[in-house]
């Protein structure tokens, strides 16, 4: 068809009327006219950026000007800070206590409201609604659960004459608070992604497992599970990539206290570039944070990349 | 078939998991309702007795002392022109890029087109501080452009829409070609029309994620008019401990997280794909 329209074409180049089609696809310069906006934005605020930031974290730099050379200095010193190696520890425990909490409270939700019926419906739209919030909103509602005496956790132990355990100001306590918050924000896109990934499985699997006589847990151990074992994987590393940017519910709920116990690598950085106005210093965290964070999203290309193989 | 103690177990194996979804459906909610709760009571009544938030009279009394602080109205308009602004010249970016990176070929397009997917890679946080700089630099601080500007350099928009580009046939193309049509008039008479869902995806996304991001207009918009909505919220909220006004204070957070709710509710399918598409990618 194609070439039945397209020979008459070539057979009249100097027409210039009609351009032949074989030329459609050929490499012009003109035709960059297209990315060329995308890719202004792009070099000046990611590529120049990025590279700036590494050429800043080896110098010793303020708002606006740049120091001198330091070298590895910002490094050492941030290596030889306690509060720093403390929020290093702070972030990984804090997506210790959250990442597993989220991937299985999301896959039981995503099983049980894996149904056509109004009710799974409703529940579905309750336990989505927390992700559209910002940040400031979910943990104005958390600082009013948690806060003594006003607060609903307060008024509930109280109801019962118990004393509720103060989520904020207790060291034990803080971190376990914020991830409770954060489970409670984020809970609605992993139940979203297993479902997404359970409505995939084909029916007749489960029908001939029905006419086998298999119970629910054979069902569920050996067909339900294995089928989403990818997305599980996927699910965990999203949540780790994006549980390790924690910053605004230790900011708004803590302020990284009691003992920077709940200041976060983010908030350090914050702390650093933005408060003490250390931007050579809060660079290098910066990068070590990119680094953490490159690590993780790498393993998400490799379980994604693996999709088409399967 | 009612009488198989198999199926008379799994109902009650049902009923179980059902009250567990229940029970935490209910901690889904109740602390909203508590807020929407305590922001409909008398301050006072609340310092006097904790417990009188769940007992009428209710008032509007809050709702009307916010309204009253002009702030909150200007924190909201800052947010909407930088969600709006960003979500408008994020299409038009992402489109155009899409179309070039999916349907054109120039010198170089491939090793770019791979470039622009590492971006995907970098999280804000790598890129802040030497944007903090260069923003210091230029002036854009406490400024719209310097809102919106960041998140320009977002390279999901173009990822997205070169996929969907991709996936229309190219003898659309190449039929409008033979009708003697400009590279820019078949982008938009006759591919545009045809990425509406990805526009949408993408607008909702990217309205979304501004309108809720805190990070940068924190350390950008320093003085209380450039605020956006959530850092203004935010700055109002400090060492609420002390504060006399729990209720006046939760008749903000209402007031600004209650509009997104409610468009949550009305288009929740698109919002759940786009936030789901994305995270995939």
């Amino acid at each position: 068809m194609a070439e039945q329209l397209t020979l008459p074409q070539t057979a009249t180049p100097a027409a210039g009327v009609r351009v032949p089609s074989a030329d459609i696809y050929a490499p012009k310069w003109r035709n960059f006219i297209f990315v060329a906006p995308y890719l202004f934005f792009f070099t000046t605020l990611l590529v120049f950026p990025l590279f700036w930031g590494i050429w800043l974290s080896f110098h010793k730099a303020d708002t606006f000007s740049t120091g001198k050379f330091v070298g590895f200095g910002n490094y050492i010193r941030l290596f030889n800070d306690k509060v720093f190696l403390q929020s290093i520890w702070n972030t990984f425990y804090f997506v210790g206590l959250t990442v597993p909490a989220l991937a299985l409270i999301g896959l039981f939700l995503a099983l049980c409201l894996n149904r056509r019926t109004r009710s799974a419906a409703v529940l579905r739209t309750i336990f989505f609604s927390s992700s559209v919030l910002s940040v400031t909103i979910v943990t104005l509602i958390w600082r009013i659960v948690y806060i003594p005496n006003n607060g609903l956790l307060s008024i509930v132990y109280g109801w019962f004459g118990a004393t509720a355990p103060s989520f904020i100001s207790d060291p034990n306590l803080a971190m376990i608070g914020i991830a409770i918050a954060t489970i409670w924000w984020c809970i609605g896109l992993p139940m979203m992604l297993f479902l997404s990934a359970l409505q995939q499985i084909p029916q007749d699997i489960y029908e001939a497992a029905a006419l086998d006589n298999a119970n629910r847990w054979q069902t569920l151990r050996s067909i339900t599970l294995p089928s989403i074992k990818r997305t599980f994987v996927l699910v965990i590393i999203i949540q780790i990539v994006l549980q390790f940017q924690l910053f605004g519910q230790p900011w708004l709920m803590t302020r990284g206290g009691p003992n920077n116990l709940t200041k976060p690598i983010v908030l350090y950085i914050y702390d650093t570039a933005f408060r003490r106005w250390d931007l050579g210093l809060g660079a290098a965290a910066s990068e070590i944070l990119f680094i953490l964070i490159l690590i993780a999203a790498m393993a998400q290309y490799l379980v994604t990349r693996r999709k088409g193989e399967l | 078939m009612s009488h198989n103690p198999a199926i008379k177990g799994r109902a009650f194996g049902d009923r179980v998991l059902l009250g567990l979804v229940i029970l935490l459906a209910i901690v889904m909610i109740a602390p909203v309702f508590f807020v929407v709760a305590l922001s409909l009571k008398n301050n006072q009544e609340l310092m006097v007795d904790p417990n009188s938030v769940f007992r009428l009279p209710y008032t509007l009394v809050n709702y009307i002392n916010t309204v009253g602080t002009s702030s909150v109205f200007r924190w909201v308009l800052n947010s909407a022109i930088v969600a709006g602004g960003l979500t408008i010249f994020t299409l038009v970016l992402s489109s155009l890029a899409g179309y070039g990176f999916a349907r054109l070929n120039f010198p170089g397009r491939d090793a770019l087109f791979i470039i622009v997917l590492l971006g995907l890679a970098v999280p804000e946080q790598a890129v802040l501080v030497a944007r903090h700089q260069i923003f210091s630099w230029i002036g854009l601080h406490n400024s719209y452009p310097g809102l919106i500007l960041p998140g320009l350099s977002s390279a999901f928009g173009v990822f997205l829409m070169t996929q969907y580009f991709r996936a229309i046939p190219k003898e659309l193309d190449e039929a409008a070609m033979l009708d003697n049509a400009s590279r820019f008039r078949i982008f938009w008479k006759v591919l545009l029309p045809l990425t509406v869902p990805a526009q949408a995806t993408l607008g909702i996304f990217t309205f979304l994620g501004a309108w809720n991001d805190y990070f940068w207009p924190l350390i950008s918009a320093t003085k209380k008019e450039m605020f956006t909505l959530t850092v203004g919220i935010a700055s109002t909220q400090v060492n609420f401990a002390q504060s006399q006004g729990i209720g006046f204070l939760m008749a903000q957070a209402v007031f600004a997280g209650a509009p997104i709710l409610i468009v949550y509710l009305f288009f929740q399918k698109y919002i759940v794909t786009a936030v789901s598409g994305a995270a995939v990618r």
